[in-house]
């Protein structure tokens, strides 16, 4: 479709007009113009809705809401055109076939050997052993192979050694499909163990003796300890209403040396309301401060990510500080425990932290005990009630730890942000589908790549200058401040607001510290070799201008000035109200605004963001760039008049 | 008056200081005529807390039993709490330290009695001369003149004794225009935007009253400022209501009719106690113990201090934009001309200067636009955020503007030359400081004062290189052009390094920046031994050559 206006939400400058081409797997819009020709790209997959209002003087605006946040505004002249775009997007935005999603048809041009190391690049057996597993306690069962015992389980679990394969049988029995107490993370030096199942059975009064003896032998899998916790994630009112429906939680009187624990987490259902609330005010256009902290707290999200970080660190403190073992669980065990757990896991373990632990911990906690990422993150068509932000409340659990603990993480806010997009994106196998059998019956491994060979592949943009693996932040259990923390939680705009460049920071310190990083690493080297020069001359006495010749190398490849004077910007709308004056020239493109065009602030591992943009010319993902774009000129919006009664009334 | 007579207990023993944060502490308190001195006696870790009574914002006290508490709050928004044993001691100190933090004459303050113990390199007094600043302008223009019309502050109480005005005015319209403006704050100049030749003036409100008054020299000097065919804009920094009630009480703003180069442009920055009460809010938002998120998000709205630094932000970029994007001249005014203004000329300076993006700069932008321009620092600074006394003069104008200064410099971490430690300095030493610098309401009580003389000038003591390394970016580098913040909700935070500095312990982010300086630091010594190494080589390499050719 062509002379189509791409709309910018944050300010009313005039429109970009091009192009609207709808692919198989992307919809794509090619700015006119000859020099830049921009283009933006958006995945199928990450259309969470499309929007047809009322038809207008201009055209027929479409609006498209995306999954990372992203919003794009479009105007199409007729309306016939934008009622066949909304059509075709609306059955493309909502595959039915896990075959139609963008993985099957993504080709990396790698081998199948690439993709198969690829996929091997995490291994959780590796991490088990790394754990210190299997141990004396604790031992791999098999009780799960074929996925005979829980279908949501891996046919991998890790479990008490006294627990024969008559009591996890017994208690899977008693648990919510079936899900079973099975380990998540154990904690070497304290024995402690937090072990993860669904919610028990029980009613108002029934009781499960093979149940009792599986906590009793977690118990006891921790010698140091003659308690165990048992943590019910959700809020109390919850957990007792799913007594009526034959569920419940642990009595502490029929399980012998518990202590039962709750705490608060909402279900999925606030959760998703909550977040569409927080995009709501994040949507707003030119929202006053008011507007904006009451939306953002109305929306109750900083309280939920605060109670998911609460409950983590309940857990980390019981293992680390008291050495006794955890039991998590919510009602399915797949949404608040996966948060919970992994929550405290990357408070205790340094390793989680670190980029290959990162991918790990979310192998282990989601991928591989059954969080339904299709259902949660819409992959396919399906049920809106049962998709939930969950993963992404983890995600921004970690990004607040971030901002406490800035050296603390080896890798930077860009790679939660990717790892968010790719969740959503399909381009990846990792996050098909809602549980590992699923994943097998699909031959996930021998017909799509891992994100995680992609992401480590590219891990030099996801580094963070600050973090070094000998300092004390990352050593041993972080200890995030409890009170009073009310302020310790902000809004993440690096997220939520991702693609209104405009808001963020214009310069990056951590771009900034990686360049100086990089330059170090050359000089370190130059240094080297000017040594040897030396000491080779000194000996030899003998001229040697290619020292001369490298030094200028190096010169030319760091601007180092240059590269951070880049991120310069351009005004934003600052008031409604200035009036363009009949004699005001027209603006010329001036040096801030030139630069923002040649900006390059996107690294080489972007263009998947888009996913395929074309990658030959060079041109990377654009979808980032368009929405706050280039040289945004004040005065070109300077006709706005919603003040013009200021004007008039003098 | 002695100070002697003022302290009945000038030392108590087993006193206990508490902290956030930090462990009680036992040791002695000592008295003086300006300190409060608080020192442990643990051999091992021997800690010596010094403050200065006008420092002090507020004290109170209770007892239980014979043991007394105060809990002093002070003006950089620090609380702390000392318990004294002994009802007399107790209250003996407390009423000193009443006393002596609310001192009211200016010569008994503490910059009257300190003597520096550091070698003073350059006088901090004649570090920001408008003769060095008419010079520089010189250089890039020379339409505009230095006017020592005010030289015994005859004309403009809170001017100062020379100010720049466009060369076609002569003094005795100055005069004229100066019995039609506010407080005779005429228009001057305050910026000169070298890449067009635009310019930004301030002023105070133009008294026309509500028949219509008008003053031909006061449009004449605006207008010379103008190119030839040009239009200006006129930001009001009062909304349009504001300024229109204005002219019931003889003030009011420039009509259409008789300035129609001119477009004016109404902002709505508040002032005076609705500012002061935001800020005694938002504190007590900080200091809530509870651990409630809901009341924290809304306390801090309620505060409406965000809103503030957005209103502000605004108009300075909106000041900012008409310069550098419109091409037009602006002149700036409020209802004073000493408040909201120089928020707004200040800031528009930051966005567009490099220069003043500098520590020198800087310095030198708050000695004109702030100290020169006749921003009240003794009546606005006065008290702080615990404070009871809620004068009507009392309001954090210029933290509002630090504040915004850092907003800036958080989404331009590269940009500033200094860094927030600086901000938080100049700060303090606006509410309590041992310099000179920031006491007196303009120059010409600052002259009646015999400050230069009889005190320490703030930049003779920051601008030694031992101060200096403390507030430098390390991050710096010159950035030449404009900087357009975004002034949207998402991106205005709050400034934790003031508001949230004695709530929060600060070693994480402290180790950070530890770390950042290490990797800067390492990359610099690196850069000197790499320049050394190929000097020394090319060095060799010459002498080789010599040899070879001899």
């Amino acid at each position: 479709v062509e002379n189509v206006q791409l709309l910018d939400r944050l300010s009313s400058r005039k429109a970009a007009v091009g192009t609207l081409y709808l692919t198989a797997t992307h919809v794509m819009f090619v700015e006119n113009g000859s020099e830049t020709r921009k283009e933006t790209w958006v995945l199928h997959s990450q259309i969470s809705s499309i929007e047809k209002q009322a038809t207008t003087a201009t055209g027929c605006p479409l609006l498209i809401r995306c999954k990372n946040f992203q919003v794009i505004q479009l105007v199409i002249p007729q309306e016939r055109d934008c009622h066949d775009v909304y059509i075709s997007l609306i059955r493309l935005a909502r595959p039915v076939k896990y075959e139609e999603l963008y993985c099957f048809s993504f080709n990396p041009k790698l081998d199948k050997e690439e993709r198969e190391q690829g996929w091997k690049l995490v291994d959780l057996n590796e991490e088990y052993n790394r754990m210190g597993i299997p141990n004396n306690c604790w031992q791999l069962s098999d009780v799960n192979r074929d996925y005979g015992v829980c279908d949501s389980y891996p046919t991998e679990v890790y479990v008490p050694k006294s627990a024969t394969a008559h009591i996890i049988v017994g208690s899977s029995k008693f648990r919510s499909r079936r899900r079973f107490p099975a380990l998540s993370y154990y904690c070497k030096d304290k024995n402690a163990s937090i072990c993860r199942s669904s919610q028990p059975l029980s009613g108002f009064s029934a009781r499960c003796l093979e149940d009792e003896q599986m906590l009793q032998a977690i118990r006891k899998a921790n010698p140091g300890s003659d308690f165990l916790y048992v943590v019910d994630t959700r809020p109390k009112l919850n957990a007792m209403a799913n007594r009526a429906a034959g569920k419940g939680y642990e009595n502490e009187d029929n399980y012998s040396n518990i202590k039962f624990q709750f705490i608060g987490i909402e279900n999925i259902h606030v959760m998703r309301n909550s977040l569409q609330k927080m995009l709501e005010v994040c949507e707003l256009k030119s929202p006053s401060m008011s507007d904006f902290l009451w939306g953002l707290e109305n929306s109750g999200w900083l309280k939920h990510i605060k109670a998911i970080m609460d409950a983590g660190i309940f857990i980390a403190k019981a293992v680390a500080e008291e050495g006794v073992s955890v039991l998590v669980h919510c009602s399915d065990g797949w949404d608040r425990t996966a948060q919970v757990c992994s929550v405290a896991s990357l408070l205790l373990d340094p390793y989680y932290r670190t980029m290959k632990g990162f991918m790990v911990l979310i192998e282990k906690d989601w991928v591989s005990f059954g969080h339904k990422f299709n259902h949660r993150y819409g992959n396919l068509d399906g049920d809106p009630k049962e998709i939930s932000p969950v993963i992404d409340q983890f995600i921004e659990c970690v990004w607040q730890l971030m901002e406490q603990f800035p050296c603390a993480f080896e890798f930077n806010e860009r790679f939660l942000i990717h790892i968010q997009h790719h969740i959503y994106s399909c381009q990846f196998g990792n996050f098909l589908c809602n549980s590992q059998k699923e994943r097998q019956e699909l031959k996930i491994q021998e017909r799509t790549y891992s994100l995680w060979a992609h992401m480590w592949k590219n891990r030099a943009d996801y580094l963070n200058p600050l973090y070094r693996s000998d300092h004390s932040q990352t050593q041993g259990t972080l200890h995030p401040q409890m009170a009073p923390c009310n302020f310790l939680y902000k809004f993440w705009s690096g997220m939520y607001n991702h693609f209104e460049k405009g808001l963020h920071p214009r310069q990056s310190v951590t771009d900034y510290l990686m360049a100086v990083k990089e330059e170090t690493q050359q000089l370190e080297e130059e240094l080297e070799v000017l040594g040897e020069r030396l000491a080779n001359l000194q000996k030899s006495q003998l001229n040697d201008n290619k020292v001369k010749s490298k030094q200028q190398d190096r010169s030319k490849q760091f601007g180092l000035s240059t590269s951070n004077k880049n991120l310069a910007n351009t005004p934003q709308e600052y008031s409604h109200d200035l009036k363009s004056f009949p004699s005001r020239s027209p603006s010329q493109e001036d040096e801030d605004s030139a630069l923002i065009l040649t900006q390059d602030n996107l690294k080489s591992s972007d263009p998947d963001l888009s996913a395929n943009s074309d990658q030959e010319s060079g041109v990377e993902d654009l979808s980032c760039r368009s929405p706050s774009g280039g040289g945004c000129l004040p005065s070109e919006d300077s006709g706005k008049d919603s003040d013009e009664a200021v004007f008039l009334a003098v | 008056m002695e100070f002697a007579e003022l302290i009945k207990t000038p030392r108590a023993d087993n006193v206990v200081l508490h902290r956030p944060f930090y462990l009680p502490v036992e040791g002695t308190l000592c008295l003086t005529g300006h300190h409060l001195i608080f020192s442990s006696r643990r051999q091992d870790n021997a800690e010596e807390l010094w403050l200065l009574h006008s420092n002090i914002d507020s004290i109170e006290k209770r007892f239980v039993g014979s043991l007394g508490t105060i809990i002093i709050k002070c003006k950089d928004l620090r609380i702390i709490q000392l318990d004294i044993p002994g009802m007399e001691e107790c209250l003996n100190i407390a009423s000193s330290i009443e006393a002596l933090s609310t001192l009211d004459s200016i010569t008994l303050m503490y910059p009257f009695f300190y003597r520096p113990m550091f070698e003073i390199i350059e006088d901090g007094w004649r570090s920001f001369l408008p003769d060095q600043e008419f010079e520089l302008l010189s250089s890039m223009t020379d339409e505009w003149r230095l006017s020592c019309i005010n030289k015994e502050f005859s004309v403009c109480p809170s001017y100062p004794p020379v100010v720049i005005v466009p060369k076609s005015i002569d003094d005795e319209a100055l005069r004229k225009v100066a019995m039609f403006r506010h407080g005779s704050r005429f228009p001057v100049l305050s910026y000169y935007h070298k890449k067009n030749g635009m310019v930004m003036m301030r002023s105070s409100q133009p008294l026309t009253g509500t028949n219509g008054r008008r003053c031909k020299e006061d449009e004449k000097l605006i207008n010379a400022t103008l190119r030839p065919g040009k239009r200006g804009y006129i930001i009001d920094t009062r909304s349009l209501n504001v300024a229109q009630q204005a002219r019931a009480k003889g003030g009011g703003f420039e009509q259409e009719v008789h300035y129609p180069q001119w477009r004016r442009i109404h902002k709505c920055i508040e002032r005076f106690n609705i500012l002061q009460e935001s800020l005694i809010k938002l504190v007590e938002a900080c200091n809530d113990q509870s651990h409630n998120m809901d009341r924290w998000l809304s306390k801090l709205e309620a505060s409406n201090w965000l809103t503030h630094i957005k209103e502000i932000l605004t108009a300075a970029c909106l000041a900012a934009q008409c310069i550098d994007r419109e091409g037009a001249s602006v002149l700036v005014h409020g209802t004073e001309g000493t408040d909201s203004t120089l928020q707004v000329t200040s800031l528009a300076q930051i966005i567009l200067d490099p220069r003043c993006r500098t520590i020198r700069g800087f310095e030198s932008l708050v000695v004109r636009e702030w100290l020169q321009a006749g921003h009240p620092f003794q009546q606005r600074c006065a008290q702080s955020a615990y404070s009871n006394s809620k004068q009507k003069w009392e309001a954090p104008v210029f933290l509002l503007f630090l504040d915004c200064v850092w907003q800036i410099l958080r989404q331009f971490p590269c940009s500033f030359e200094f860094n927030e430690q600086f901000l938080i300095m100049l700060f303090e030493h606006a509410y309590a400081s041992q310099f000179g610098t920031f006491l007196g309401n303009n120059e010409n009580e600052r002259f009646k004062l015999k400050l230069p003389q009889k005190t320490m000038s703030l930049w003779s003591w920051v601008n030694r290189s031992e101060e200096l390394s403390k507030f430098q970016n390390p991050l710096f580098e010159a950035n030449s052009l404009v900087i357009w913040p975004s002034v949207a909700p998402q991106s205005l935070q709050l400034w934790e390094g003031v508001f949230l500095r004695w709530n929060r312990p600060s070693k994480f982010l402290d180790e950070a920046h530890e770390e950042m300086l290490n990797i800067i630091n390492y990359n610099k010594e690196l850069q000197a031994k790499v320049n050394a190494l190929r000097r020394q080589l090319a060095e060799m390499e010459t002498d080789d050559r010599m040899q070879e050719n001899a």
